[in-house]
Order: structure tokens, then sequence, then C-alpha cells
């Protein structure tokens, strides 16, 4: 056996307070993984409590009999990645969204381009309470009591050209008041689209209000789009620009992830998503998962639209 | 006769694991696992297990670098809370999201790879918690060691699983990735040969009578 040198053999202070900092140093590792599967300490208060306590709705229920999804759910559980990607954190954050002054810019393929104001946009058309699904691609779903207007309308007003084929949307950007929109993993600002039949349909809504008031920040205010037969990431929130254009015009998600999310992205429990299935859905305030109907249930009004297209191609 | 700190120890250990469930019931019994409580239910049970899974993992190497015997003995207690975690998420998909309703299950279980890697996952973790008794480990003699490798496995698929149905931040999926990477590399033979030889360092030191300089 080899003969150790005094000199190498580590003092005993040394040698256990070592130990001591390995062991210390481990449990410092263990402790930060196990805070990773933790949530913080205080979940954020329900923001926007003032905004449900007036909170009014004509209905209690949408066409085929589903409950109203809670104000506080609603104001409260959302997908908007400009502000974070944590559903419960968009409220907090964007408190203090400057929704006054807000510019709607119309324009592209039109006669009539045009810029307006909110207080345009409350006085020019009629705002009237539609109560629809909103089914999100995650396989959550709400019945959302909006108040808002037709895109018809609004675009009727424009005049769009014969060259007009869809209708490009676009959010505000600006990342010092929406921190979401630093990261540079996402194309900001968030575009989308329409096929100009779609945009007309009588469904298809300018929402600015719920639940009988303004839109509070977190869904969306003070404008956003309603397409209920589409997956809730084709409904884009606080729009800034509306144009006819000729091309079809290549969304947020589309380019995120274009074998996962399509153009058309129409509510269909035949067409998985790729990694996950859509044939039912969680509807939030209820217990039993539900079965997902073609085109969110409202196949009646708009199944036409795509007569002879194949979905799963166009998907 | 038990040594009392080493009961101490036991207790800790076990509240320790308990806490995650305890806090988990906590929020559901006040409303705040948010608008849609089952999928905050799956994803913090499946968290925890992964967790857990990767903390039994590291018993081993943190044997292997202090000495200390207690790490060993860890590993079975934290696999089998790893398990014990895995079947609350398994029981929340099965019975309280989908009320074994089995067409739909099978759409989501067998049709989405994420389901399927998930479901491979606890498969093994349930054959490696069944053996984890002496009674298994004697009947099996040698395969007894074998089988229970298919733990790196279970690591593996469980965060790939975990990965795959991600939608956009895969922030925390990536980072317990990285975690169960770094722990089985740890294992790589090389670097366990290295370790062992540093381990008789530390016992002949340890036999040794220190000399006060």
């Amino acid at each position: 056996m080899q003969k150790i040198n005094p000199s190498e053999i580590t003092p005993e202070h040394l040698y256990f307070s070592r130990r001591k900092f390995i062991v210390g140093a481990g449990a410092l590792a263990a402790g930060t993984l196990v805070s990773f599967s933790c949530r913080r300490i205080e979940p954020a208060p329900p923001t926007g409590e003032d905004f449900c306590a007036s909170a009014k709705a004509t209905g209690s229920t949408d066409e085929l009999g589903a409950n109203l999804t809670s104000c506080r759910d609603i104001t409260n559980y959302n997908n908007f990645y400009e502000f974070s990607l944590g559903k419960e954190d968009v409220a907090p954050l964007s408190a203090n969204f400057r929704t006054s002054p807000w510019t709607l810019k119309v324009g592209g393929l039109v006669n009539k381009p045009r810029t307006y104001d909110m207080n345009d946009i409350l006085s020019r058309f009629n705002q009237d309470e539609r109560i629809y699904r909103l089914r999100c691609v995650e396989a959550w779903s709400m019945v959302i009591p909006w108040v808002g207007f037709r895109l018809a309308d609004l675009l009727k007003e424009a005049e769009p050209l014969p060259a007009a084929k869809f209708v490009r949307f676009e959010t505000l950007l600006d990342p010092d008041q929406m921190p979401g929109q630093k990261d540079r993993s996402f194309d900001w600002p968030y575009v989308e689209g329409l096929r100009l039949d779609e945009a007309m349909h009588n469904l298809t809504l300018l929402a600015t209000g719920l639940y009988g008031k303004p839109l509070p920040p977190q869904d969306g205010a003070p404008i956003r789009l309603v397409v209920p037969w589409k997956y809730g990431f084709k409904n884009i929130k606080s729009i800034v620009k509306i144009d006819l254009v000729e091309e079809m015009p290549a969304s947020f998600w589309m380019d995120y992830a274009p074998h996962e999310y399509g153009f058309y992205a129409n509510v269909n429990p035949d067409v998985p998503h790729p990694r996950w299935s859509q044939s039912s859905e969680r509807r939030i305030g209820e217990l039993a998962r539900i079965r997902t109907l073609p085109f969110n249930g409202y196949g009646e009004e708009v199944a036409s639209l795509y007569a002879g297209m194949d979905l799963r191609k166009f998907y | 006769m038990r040594c009392p700190k080493a009961l101490t120890h036991r207790i800790v250990f076990h509240v320790a694991a308990l806490l995650p469930l305890l806090w988990l019931l906590w929020d559901l019994s006040q409303n705040q696992l948010t608008a849609n409580p089952i999928r905050e239910i799956q994803l913090r049970t499946g968290r925890y297990a992964l967790t857990l899974l990767a903390l039994s993992l590291a018993c081993t190497p943190a044997y292997r670098i202090s000495g200390l015997r207690q790490f060993l003995d860890a590993r079975r207690p934290l696999g089998l809370y790893a398990f014990a975690y895995a079947s609350l998420h398994f029981l929340n998909f099965m019975a309280v999201d989908y009320r074994f309703d089995f067409s739909l299950i099978r759409e989501d279980l067998l049709e989405k790879r994420y389901a399927v890697a998930g479901f491979a996952t606890y498969l093994i973790l349930l054959a490696l918690a069944v053996t984890s008794t002496r009674g298994w480990r004697e009947r099996l003699g040698k395969k007894w060691k074998r089988l229970h490798r298919l733990v790196y496995v279970a690591a593996i698929l469980g965060v790939v699983h975990f990965l795959w149905q991600v939608k956009a931040d895969a922030t925390i999926p990536v980072i317990y990735a990285i975690a169960v990477v770094l722990l089985l590399a740890f294992r790589l033979p090389h670097l366990q040969k290295a370790l062992r030889k540093n381990n008789s360092k530390i016992k002949r030191q340890r036999s040794k009578p220190q000399l006060k300089t």
C-alpha cells in the first residue's frame, strides 16, 4: 500500500466543512430543482374585481344552452403573449395598458381608407351583445358575452376593391407596455388574417366590450376580433391596423410553427393538432370534458364557406 | 437501537416529500388552481413526479462525492414518491379529466406521442415500484439491478413527454431535460471509475489517524 505523505491528509476541520459544503451545494441544487416544480408562493389575486362586480349580460347561456363562463375566469385566464406566457399573469401585467387615445387604421386595397379612434367606432357602429363560444387550440373553451359589431359593417365603409381577397389584422407593437414583445423567439407584432368572405360573415365581430362593459386590457382592449368558429388564436387582440390585401397573410402562429398552425384554423374534432387531439375540450368552469363540435358548433352558419375544401389540407 | 437523529431525518424527509401534495390540496381548497384546475393539477403532479425522480437519480452521484450513506438510502423512497405523484398525475388524467371515457382516451393516449411517452414512463415506474421490495430483490437476484436500470429510461421518457406537450414556452421542460442529461452523464462509466478512485482515497484517509500539524 502506498505511503501517504502527512501533508496530503486533509485536516479534519476542512474535511468535514468540505463535506458540509458539498451537501449544502447539493441541497441548493435540489432546492432549485424543486422550486421549479412549485408555483410561486402568492398567486396573483384575481384582478378586475371591480370590473366583474358590475358585469352584466342579457342572457345566461349560449344558443346551445351552455352557461356563460364566469367574468372572473374570462378576465383572469388569458393567452396574451404580448404580456406574458402565464395565463394568470396577463391581467396584472396589463392593468395599466393605455387604450386611449387609440387609432385603428383601415386601408390597403380599398376606395376609402380611414383612421378611426374609439369614439368614432362606438358612435358610428351599433354595439350589440353576442354570446359566442371561444375554443382555444389548447383544447379549453369558454362561453363569452361579447359586445361588438359586425366586421362587415366596418369593411363596407372602406369599400374593398375587387382585387382584395383577404383581410390582414395587426396588433399594437409597444414593448414598453407589452413586455412579452421583448421576447425575440416570436415575430412581433401579432398578425392575423381572414379570407374576405369569412371577414364579411355575419358571425364575425369586432368586439369592444365584454359583460356589458368595455374590454379590460387582458381580453384585448380596446378592440379585438371574434371569429367563433375558428381556434382562439385567430381572434387577434388590441387591433391597430386592418388592411385589405391580395395575398394570404402569414399569421403569427403560422410563422411560429407552420405545420402545427394553419391559416384557416377552423375548429375541427377530426383534424388533430400534430401533437394533441382536438376531439374534446375542457369548458372552463365545468367539470366534465365535452366533445368538440365541428366549427365549434357554428357549422350550420359557416360550413358552406368551405364546401369542397379538404379541411385536413387547409387546416 | 435506532439513532434518534436518523428518525428525525426520516420524518423531515417524508414531510418534505409530501409538502407539494399538501400545497396542491391547500390550493384546491382555496380555489387557487387557476380557471382550469384539472390542467393545473396535471402540470403540478407531473412536475413533482419528475423532480422526485431526478432527485432519486442524484443520490448516487451525491453519495460518491460526499461519502454519506444517507444518500443511498434515499433512492428508494424518492423513487416511490416519484411513482406516487406519477400515479396522481395518471389518475387525474384518466379519472378526473377523461372520466374513463375510453373512446376519448384512446384518441388522445394512443395517437398522440406525448401521451404515449407518458404512458410508457408510467408503466416503467409501476414495474419499478412493484419490484422495489426486498422480497422482489431476492427473487430477481442479478436481474433486479438490470431491471432497475430502467429508471434512466423513465427519466428520459418523462422529460420527452413533458417537452412534447409544450405549446410555446419550453423553458421549464428544457431545464428538466438539462438536469436529467447531467445526472445521466454523471453515471457514465469512466466518471464512475474516477469517482470510485476518489472514494477509496477518502476511505483510506478516514482509516488513518489524523495528524495535527
